[in-house]
């Protein structure tokens, strides 16, 4: 892996058709001490840079020309096949759960789908890219949302602290990060998310990605 | 074959071949006369109904006697004119159907064509009718007359006028069916729905679902326009303000201004949230991306109710995949609401020229088709002429078929 040489150093490919939006996306990412490598603004040219094999992730906007429908979404599909697990985080104006669930088909993890408004909140989009780039899986609030609002008669068997705790985790966030998020300690977060794996009848998975997954999978199904 | 019953006297008008001479051929002359008197006869309502028209339209104006006296011709004709309607009809194997513009009210069927053209009938069925029907009956009758006076009176001149009278039958055998299929034919041209009318009840339709369209159209422009003045723009605005005034306070109070950068970032948040719903209810991305088969699965996937789909169609032009999501949104939304079900489903096929989609629940049922939501679906529809039939009886399940005509994009 060409990261393992330079540890602190992510490279990445940014494709994003709107001029001021990809300034200000190369601006954060640099900022955070993440290179981009290879700004484009249509899908051809994103295809040819995913072919690159020195990039640890790609940051895609859904819609591109030529076509602007979904050529960002297809392009992540398509490397993660040529190139398992992948990391890619895409962004939109707008997400959609039917979108989410393509992204998640394979199961794999190193994903992220995001709103753009998200980028707004810097360091939360920075600490974003670095867990997708990781291995990890985001979700935006959003998406997560509109599954768990769809979900609700379900979930009437979990408390309000279950189901918030729910509603983070399937956004992708540790139990460190969903304590410090709640205000309250990690152990009193593992016995919630216990509580919720027994109610829901989940498997219980011990790494954070598995777990995330399996949430979403139940939350979609 | 002698069995007179009512379907075999009025049976279609076979005008066949007149050179052979058969029983059954002439059977059905003799049948075809007797039908031909009945056209006769009609002479004399006709007559009457012709005459009090005119009274009508000579009275109307000066007394209001005539508007009186049109409460009882307009309905008498329009008995009249539709029993010759179903003998016509039946003689000519189709149904003459009268395309009259709306049920009489007041007096607007002074104003329908279709009513003017049954005065027309009328003179006709007086004058040049009465002739054409009383032909073959004279054409018959005559010579039986001096057969039955020769065969009773005995008297050598009966003899020879029913001599004489014997190219009248045979005239008689040649002109009685094409005679009566010609009365039929243009009494069906007199008192049948014209094309021109139907064209103008066509136009009727269009001019009122037009201005349904141009109504709905209005409102939607003013929600939009509030939504974005209330929403949106308001937002933006204040993010104006605020990143101002922490231009100004940068230097002085760096804090202050940090906490205005803060809160205008939020508020950038909240307009681009603003936008998406705005953008959601005027046309859906994902519509707009995958068209209906892609919309309809991720409308299905946010609802609390299990939905299925199977909706395989290609892309339609942009306004019908537009009407037809958010007419399946609100039947969708209506099984949410109202029905209690415990699932639901979507299908939809398109068939080369027509997109039919059926929305289904298990619910409850009773679903009021006059309801706003319903009649909503039907006015959205209705501007592709498409139709809404709601079926749903009490206890479910509830049916909506949707039916929209149009090509592909």
């Amino acid at each position: 892996m060409p990261d393992s040489l330079r540890p602190d150093s992510l490279r990445a490919v940014l494709a994003e058709d709107q001029a001021l939006l990809r300034v200000g996306l190369t601006r954060i990412l640099e900022a955070g001490g993440i290179e981009v490598v290879e700004a484009v603004d249509n899908a051809p040219s994103l295809a040819r840079a995913l072919a690159r094999d020195d990039i640890d992730i790609a940051v895609v906007d859904v819609r591109l020309p030529p076509t602007h429908t979904t050529e960002g979404l297809e392009a992540a599909t398509a490397v993660r096949e040529a190139r398992p697990a992948f990391p890619v985080l895409v962004l939109s104006q707008w997400v959609e759960p039917l979108y989410a669930r393509q992204l998640l088909a394979g199961g794999e993890g190193s994903i992220g789908y995001l709103l753009k408004d998200r980028v707004a909140d810097v360091d939360a989009f920075l600490a974003a890219v670095r867990q997708v780039a990781e291995g990890g899986t985001v979700l935006d609030p959003e998406v997560v949302a509109a599954l768990v609002t769809a979900r609700s008669r379900p979930l009437d068997r979990l408390t309000e602290r279950e189901r918030e705790v729910l509603t983070l985790m399937a956004e992708g966030r540790s139990n460190a990060a969903i304590a410090a998020r709640m205000v309250v300690t990690e152990k009193a977060v593992g016995k919630h998310t216990n509580n919720i794996f027994a109610k829901l009848d989940l498997p219980q998975a011990s790494d954070d990605n598995r777990r995330v997954l399996a949430v979403l999978a139940w939350l979609d199904g | 074959m002698t069995d007179f019953t009512a379907m075999q006297i009025l049976a279609p008008v076979r005008l066949g071949r007149p050179l052979d001479v058969t029983a059954g051929g002439l059977l059905d002359r003799l049948r075809l006369t007797l039908v031909s008197a009945g056209y006769a006869a009609s002479f004399v309502p006709s007559l009457a109904l012709a005459i009090l028209s005119v009274l009508c339209v000579a009275l109307g104006p000066a007394l209001g006697l005539g508007v009186l006296l049109a409460q009882a011709v307009v309905p008498a004709t329009a008995g009249l004119t539709a029993l010759h309607r179903r003998v016509s009809g039946r003689l000519l194997d189709e149904e003459i159907t009268p395309g009259y513009a709306s049920p009489t009210q007041g007096l607007r069927w002074m104003r329908d064509p279709a009513r003017w053209r049954n005065v027309g009938f009328l003179w006709f069925s007086a004058s040049g009718g009465f002739a054409m029907s009383l032909l073959p009956v004279a054409l018959l009758t005559l010579p039986l007359t001096w057969l039955i006076l020769a065969l009773t009176a005995s008297g050598w001149i009966w003899l020879l006028l029913l001599v004489l009278s014997g190219p009248a039958l045979v005239a008689w055998w040649f002109v009685t069916p094409p005679l009566v299929r010609a009365r039929a034919l243009t009494e069906r041209a007199m008192l049948g729905d014209s094309r021109v009318a139907r064209l103008e009840q066509r136009v009727e339709r269009v001019e009122e679902s037009r201005a349904e369209t141009l109504d709905h159209n209005a409102a939607e422009v003013r929600r939009i326009e509030r939504d974005l003045h209330d929403g949106a723009q308001a937002r933006i605005a204040s993010v104006g303000m605020n990143v101002g005034l922490a231009e100004k306070l940068v230097h002085t109070d760096p804090e202050a201004a940090a906490a205005l950068l803060r809160e205008a970032r939020e508020t950038t948040m909240d307009a681009l949230d603003d936008l998406r719903s705005v953008v959601r209810g005027i046309h859906p991305p994902v519509l707009a991306d995958k068209g209906l088969t892609g919309a309809v699965q991720a409308l299905s996937l946010a609802l609390p109710v299990p939905t299925s789909v199977a909706v395989e169609v290609p892309r339609l032009p942009a306004p019908v995949e537009s009407a037809a999501y958010f007419a399946i949104a609100e039947c969708l939304a209506n099984t949410v609401k109202h029905a209690a079900a415990t699932r639901a489903w979507v299908t939809g096929r398109y068939d080369g020229d027509r997109l039919r989609i059926t929305v289904g629940d298990d619910g409850r049922g009773g679903a009021d088709a006059t309801g706003s939501g319903l009649t909503g679906v039907a006015r959205r529809l209705d501007a592709f002429d498409g139709d809404v039939r709601v079926l749903s009886p009490a206890g479910g399940p509830t049916l909506v078929e949707l039916e929209v005509p149009c090509r592909t994009a």
